[in-house]
């Protein structure tokens, strides 16, 4: 009889180590947010965001360099981004990207080592059009980026290829013919947080045509909205997206009794708004176009170029690198100084407006 | 009775199994060959088995085989019919009902075709379950109470999986077979619809459900205080009295006022369970068919009280002027 007790207790142990498996090891300190008795919370854990914090440090800035000429246009060749610098401050802010995209490869990751001018490595022309997007970003999305502004540090913090990057995604292997059910979802992927809604909403809603985020009806009574469960479920993902990318519960943006009236929300959510948009227009006007330019292991399971969400910048933390600025010691990246002196319409600019891909963008191939 | 039992001191007397009484003739036999669980007699009765199945309990486990087999295999395909991933990501499989554009179609077998198949033969595995429990307390010269509270249920998995959905004119609007799937169609299926919390039915589901595990707390609590005075051997109460049902009614009569009877107190679990999956029901199949945001019906109803503004004022940026959504 005893080894029947002993085996149902190492039972009941295994099942109950089984199930805290996967919780997160306390403390969890919760911190109210919104009104008293509406739930508005913001759930941390201090171990894991001291964790955070180390991990998001900004690095020293290099000394200032004068804005004096020469110009850097005068002495070397095929600059056509930054030819509004000096000499200096062209040579300050090569050393700079060195730094934050190449630590160890140095200049020789973009350029030619012979001739710096020469555009053979296609890394250098994806650098010329990630410093395009660099200027674009903080000087027409301020609705989402404000003063604080990126960097390529924002993304890319010592690597190559920033860490948080998506492709479109085919999926796991599964059957074939009247056995290939499996629709994009329900499939523990961390794009999602391992929940089983579907795992690309990025396709759906990041790029040129995106999908309607806003599936909440707006009328008490049916008064002819369409929008479906099945439609709920991407947004849920992009969602879900979003907060993991953010380290943020749903009540950073939303008062959850009910995620759609927008004067009950935080002002984060109109930030967030314009970060979505500011995404698909990274996307469709700056990433997008480099298909052709990246070499093929640099490119997707489908053969798409990687493309940035919100954990790119992110990583985890509401404001990245909470929120210290670089660009205030970067101010070239702010813009071309030109166009800085004119901006016409501070709003940002419409994503389909803006710079058309250079060749057309290939179909979703899975996704949406 | 010789000694005081409880679940800590059974005395299990090996004798030969008891087969029942005798079948009416024409309706089968009972199968299994009874056998002995000392595990199970110490929560239960140790002789398990034998069954009655007959036609209809027979029917009734095929279709429920067919149902799971097809969930099931729907499930391995989609992780290339390899047995680790099917172990590993199980909780997170699913088969999944048509799309949208489907309607109340019959779509293809890979694009719902089977959803819609699983849910037949579950659907009749479940139906022929039903009447087989009505038979069988019925063959027993029983009331039929746990058949109707049976059916409770089945209303509400008919109202998520058919009734609904129909009334909606779409099977995607019906519920995923799968584990975490189902339950992030419950939590989208809020979303869609302004917040469930603010649909009154739910209200009252839950209301009953929570009452329910009340009830069966305040009732199983009492009978077991009262074992010791034979509380619970129904037959030595009734056949002859001891203080236990009186004790357990006084407790009650002292401590709130008003105490239920020994047969009153089954009719009050009996009806809070029952209408929790009934309300619960009314609940979804209002949701979509007669409202479309139950946050903006409960405002318009006064229902949803209104609180101060901590932040400051936000508005979409769509309607803002100047800006593309």
């Amino acid at each position: 009889m005893n080894h029947n007790i002993r085996a149902s207790l190492s039972v009941v142990a295994a099942a109950a180590a089984l199930l805290l498996a996967g919780c997160e090891r306390p403390p969890v300190q919760t911190v109210q947010v919104g009104y008293r008795g509406v739930a508005m919370e913001q759930v941390n854990n201090p171990r894991l965001a001291a964790k955070r914090e180390a991990a998001n440090v900004v690095p020293a800035a290099l000394p200032a360099a004068p804005s004096d000429p020469p110009m850097a246009k005068d002495v070397y060749q095929n600059i056509q981004v930054l030819d509004d610098l000096s000499l200096a401050e062209f040579t300050r802010l090569m050393l700079a990207m060195t730094a934050w995209v190449s630590p160890e490869q140095g200049c020789t990751y973009c350029h030619a080592e012979e001739n710096l001018a020469d555009d053979s490595k296609y890394t250098k022309v994806v650098s010329r059009q990630m410093l395009r997007m660099t200027r674009h970003i903080n000087s027409n999305w301020t609705n989402h980026v404000a003063q604080t502004g990126v960097t390529c540090y924002t993304c890319h913090r010592g690597q190559n290829v920033p860490a948080n990057i998506w492709y479109s995604n085919p999926g796991p292997r599964q059957a074939a013919g009247m056995a290939r059910t499996r629709v994009p979802q329900n499939v523990a992927e961390p794009s999602v947080g391992l929940s089983s809604l579907p795992y690309d909403p990025f396709n759906t809603f990041l790029r040129a045509d995106p999908e309607e985020i806003k599936v909440i009806s707006k009328t008490a009574l049916p008064a002819g909205s369409d929008r479906n469960i099945k439609q709920t479920e991407y947004t849920y993902g992009l969602m879900i997206h979003m907060s993991e990318s953010l380290g943020v519960n749903c009540t950073h943006c939303h008062n959850t009794r009910s995620m759609a009236e927008w004067d009950q929300s935080t002002p984060q959510r109109a930030t967030a708004w314009y970060g979505i948009r500011m995404v698909r227009d990274v996307n469709v006007g700056h990433i997008e176009p480099l298909q052709g330019v990246f070499p093929p292991n640099r490119l997707g399971p489908l053969g798409d170029v990687p493309k940035v969400n919100c954990a790119t910048c992110h990583q985890g933390v509401n404001k990245p690198l909470y929120g210290v600025s670089m660009v205030k010691d970067y101010p070239e990246l702010r813009g071309a100084r030109v166009m800085a002196a004119a901006p016409a319409d501070p709003a940002p600019a419409d994503p389909s407006a803006a710079a058309a891909p250079a060749e057309p963008v290939p179909a979703a191939a899975a996704g949406s | 009775m010789a000694e005081y039992q409880n679940i800590f001191t059974p005395v299990q007397v090996r004798s030969p199994h008891y087969m029942g009484p005798p079948l009416t003739p024409g309706l089968g036999t009972r199968v299994g060959t009874p056998g002995t669980s000392w595990l199970l007699g110490k929560i239960g009765d140790f002789q398990v088995g034998p069954i009655y199945l007959g036609w209809t309990g027979l029917t009734s486990l095929l279709c429920g085989f067919i149902a799971i087999e097809i969930i099931g295999l729907n499930m391995l395909a989609s992780v290339n019919w390899d047995w680790i991933e099917f172990l590993r990501q199980l909780p997170w499989l699913a088969l999944e009902p048509p799309a949208p554009k489907w309607g109340l179609r019959i779509p293809p077998l890979n694009e719902g075709g089977w959803w819609l198949m699983a849910g037949f033969f579950l659907t009749t595995s479940i139906l022929l379950w039903w009447y087989h429990l009505y038979r069988r307390a019925r063959a027993m010269g029983m009331g039929t109470h746990v058949a109707w509270a049976f059916l409770a249920a089945i209303w509400l998995y008919l109202v998520l999986g058919l009734f609904r959905p129909v009334l909606m004119g779409s099977w995607a609007e019906a519920v995923p077979f799968g584990i975490f799937p189902h339950l992030d169609w419950t939590a989208a299926f809020s979303i869609r619809y302004g917040n469930l919390f603010y649909n009154p039915f739910h209200a009252l589901s839950i209301a009953f459900l929570y009452g329910s595990t009340l009830l069966f707390a305040m009732h199983a609590g009492t009978i077991l205080s009262v074992t010791r005075y034979g509380g619970d051997r129904e037959l030595d109460q009734i056949a002859d009295r001891g203080t236990a049902s009186e004790r357990a009614a006084l407790f009650w009569r002292w401590t709130m006022g008003f105490n239920a009877t020994m047969e009153s107190i089954h009719r009050w679990a009996w009806w809070f369970a029952v209408l929790c999956p009934l309300a619960g029901g009314i609940g979804i199949l209002l949701t979509g068919t007669v409202v479309d945001n139950w946050y903006l019906w409960a405002v318009k109803h006064g229902v949803a009280p209104a609180y101060p503004n901590v932040f400051p004022p936000v508005v979409d940026p769509a309607t803002l002027p100047g800006v593309s959504p």
